[in-house]
């Protein structure tokens, strides 16, 4: 039976909620509503409000809490319910829980869920990517998953870490893909980028939705006579640079692709950790397909011609190839 | 709580209750909650279902009553907050139908020039700041603009309106706060819709009201039925008239109730039966025509005769909305900065 991304990650929450009954859900209408976009659907009735925690309007004190509870042991998962909205908890998250362990040695270990990315006509404030806000404060894990398998399995992992991840969701797949799990229960660490598609001309490097725009672009580009590779990231922080320098090593171009905005976008960290290792590999200068330095505009035509999609990658990766 | 005490004499005879102040509030009254209910129930049951607006869509549909009264106090100098229902706002702070429809639409001519969507717009020459989704993220920024005004000796009042769940922000309880000790002339405005999303009240506070927040901040806070154009009216004078003498702020708590879901695409069935059918016998406009008839304001011909021009207004609005186009995929880059 096929599982959507948004069910893949129900089912690692639910997983591990019957495995640990440290494990519990704090946010907001998550409860008998199931969250704004359903993914703790049937918590409630599982597992009973001790366990399922809906709140008031107050970001910052999901979060707060959640270090509280933490501290004493127990696994929170905190949903924001976009994530916009995370900066409302902003404090608590990159001075608080992010810097707890370094300063006193205390482990946070806390999940914070937060629905982002565009696509959905949301606008300004319901299609943002904010996790290289996360990404560059030490002390945080960033965790942005493209597929059921990766979703459920990062989910799981990231309630057993013993330091604050951020889990990313992009709002677009929830619905839009679904795959076969296995039965068997599986983790996927935290940390391991992953090649998804072997080619040898060049290597396309990005994570969450823009890997199903990678993956599109790459088959139109075989049919071109391109060989592109697809290394998803998964995971942002910690980087799995190994991964990344030998996709480069292997096909001696790389294209960075992210939907987030361009300037202190992750394909600046990239770019930096290719040419720290290896630059002599390179044929070809480092390419960069992101969304521009604007906030997500409304209007179809602008949110269009803001998000990177399968066109904008070709033309880039055809460019490289020749190159 | 209305102004208005007809006499035994009026009620006998129309002609001189028609032409008196009391009369020509309640017509405008009436006028832009109409209005809004139109624009809204265009927006959300026919051009959402068409596509033709996209994404999120939020009305106020039976809370009219609360920016219609409070906005009408609202002088040429005073700065209002208007949340995402609160669309009457605008209209009375003279941005026409047109662009508002443009601005759901997506196109080149709403407020936002396609930039955002549905009620986040905002235009400071009419004195409307545009409300971000953070909830309560205005209320601080209403103090801000409370001390601009008295710093610059403009005997000015912010209006700052939210909903009961908004109040569990801590942005708002910085912003009331800030505002309190500084004295600043600030009207908070809540519909207490008894909803934030699916949470009811008891999920979101431990006080009764939302009044009860008043007195930690040593602010007059008065309840309100918001369901009532003119007693919303009434105590907004009360408000502001205290506020604009730099006493300091005052909150007014509406109760109203949530005639809908959330958004267009929540059912609402976490509402106990039977509650929008009690609130619906308290529906604002009909409450307000019942009572301009009664009141011998109006005869029952002059609110047809509203009717049909507001569903006029609105046609041409909605027609003239689609012929503006959507903007230009050129443009995204621009007014990022004041110059780039
Ligand atoms: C900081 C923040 N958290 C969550 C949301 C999502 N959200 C949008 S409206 C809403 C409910 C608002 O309730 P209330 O303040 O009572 O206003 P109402 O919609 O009932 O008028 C929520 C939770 C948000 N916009 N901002
Ligand atoms: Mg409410």
């Amino acid at each position: 039976m096929s599982t959507t991304y948004l069910e893949a990650i129900r089912e690692g929450l639910w997983e591990e909620m019957e495995r640990d009954p440290n494990v519990f859900c704090i946010g907001e209408d998550i409860g008998e509503y199931g969250g704004a976009f359903k993914v703790t659907a049937g918590l409630l009735e599982r597992f009973g409000a001790r366990r399922v925690v809906d709140t008031p309007i107050s970001e910052a004190a999901i979060v707060g809490a959640s270090i509280g509870a933490g501290l004493m042991g127990l696994r929170p998962v905190a949903e924001m319910q976009f994530a916009d909205f995370i900066t409302c908890g902003f404090d608590q998250i990159v001075n608080f829980a992010a810097k707890c362990r370094y300063r006193w040695n205390a482990g946070v270990p806390i999940v914070i869920r937060s629905p982002s990315g565009g696509g959905i006509h949301g606008g300004p404030f319901h299609s943002q990517n904010p996790e290289m806000w996360f990404v560059r404060t030490p002390g945080l894990k960033v965790v942005c998953p493209a597929t059921a398998y990766d979703a459920k399995g990062l989910i799981k992992s990231a309630i057993r870490d013993n330091d604050p991840v951020l889990f990313f969701e992009h709002k677009a797949l929830y619905r839009k893909i679904k795959e076969d799990l296995p039965s068997e229960e599986y983790t996927v660490p935290i940390g391991k980028a992953k090649v998804v598609r072997e080619g040898r001309d060049l290597s396309i490097i990005t994570y969450g939705a823009m890997v199903w725009t990678a993956l599109e672009a790459a088959e139109r580009l075989a049919e071109e006579g391109c060989s592109a590779e697809v290394v998803d990231l998964r995971t942002l922080m910690p980087l799995d640079r190994d991964t990344v320098c030998a996709s480069v090593r292997k096909t001696s171009k790389a294209l960075l692709l992210h939907e987030d905005t361009r300037t202190g976008g992750m394909a600046g960290e990239l770019a930096a950790t290719i040419t720290e290792n290896v630059f002599e590999y390179l044929d070809g200068p480092i390419v960069r397909v992101t969304a521009p330095d604007t906030p997500v505009p409304y209007s179809p035509p602008l949110e269009e011609a803001f998000l990177p999609n399968a066109e904008k990658v070709i033309e880039k990766a055809r460019w490289l190839h020749r190159y | 709580m209305s102004t208005v005490h007809a006499s035994g004499a009026e009620i006998h005879n129309a002609a001189p209750a028609a032409g008196t102040p009391e009369a020509e509030l309640a017509h405008k009254c009436l006028h832009y909650m109409l209005l809004m209910r139109e624009v809204e129930d265009r927006i959300e049951r026919k051009l959402y279902r068409q596509g033709k607006v996209l994404g999120g869509v939020y009305v106020g549909r039976g809370q009219e009553a609360i920016p219609v009264g409070s906005a009408l106090v609202a002088q040429a100098d005073d700065v209002l907050f208007p949340t995402h229902r609160d669309m009457a706002v605008f209209f009375i702070r003279g941005v026409s139908a047109r662009r508002v429809l443009a601005q759901y639409m997506g196109r080149v001519d709403g407020v936002t020039r396609g930039r955002d969507g549905n009620m986040h717009m905002g235009d400071m020459s009419a004195g409307v700041v545009s409300l971000i989704s953070a909830l309560a993220a205005t209320v601080p920024v209403a103090a801000g603009v409370a001390l601009a005004m008295r710093y610059k000796g403009i005997n000015g009042v912010a209006f700052s309106y939210f909903g009961d769940g908004s109040t569990s922000r801590g942005d708002w309880h910085e912003g009331v706060n800030f505002a309190s000790v500084q004295k600043l002339p600030v009207v908070y405005i809540c519909n207490n819709n008894q909803y934030a999303y699916s949470t009811p009240l008891n999920l979101q506070m431990a006080c009764a009201n939302v009044a009860d927040r008043g007195p930690a901040y040593n602010m007059p806070a008065e309840i309100v039925d918001g369901n009532d154009v003119l007693a919303v009216h009434e105590a907004t004078v009360r408000a502001a008239a205290y506020a604009r003498s730099g006493n300091g702020p005052y909150l007014l708590e509406c109760k109203t109730f949530r005639m809908t879901g959330h958004s267009a695409h929540d059912a609402a069935h976490y509402v106990p039966q039977g509650l929008f059918e009690e609130w619906g016998k308290l529906d604002p406009i009909v409450r307000l025509e019942k009572r301009m008839l009664d009141e011998r304001w109006a005869a029952q011909v002059e609110l047809d005769e509203v009717h049909a021009s507001i569903a006029r207004v609105v046609d041409d609005a909605v027609a003239w909305a689609e012929q503006s186009p959507y903007p230009d995929a050129a443009t995204l880059l621009d007014g990022v900065y004041e110059s780039q």
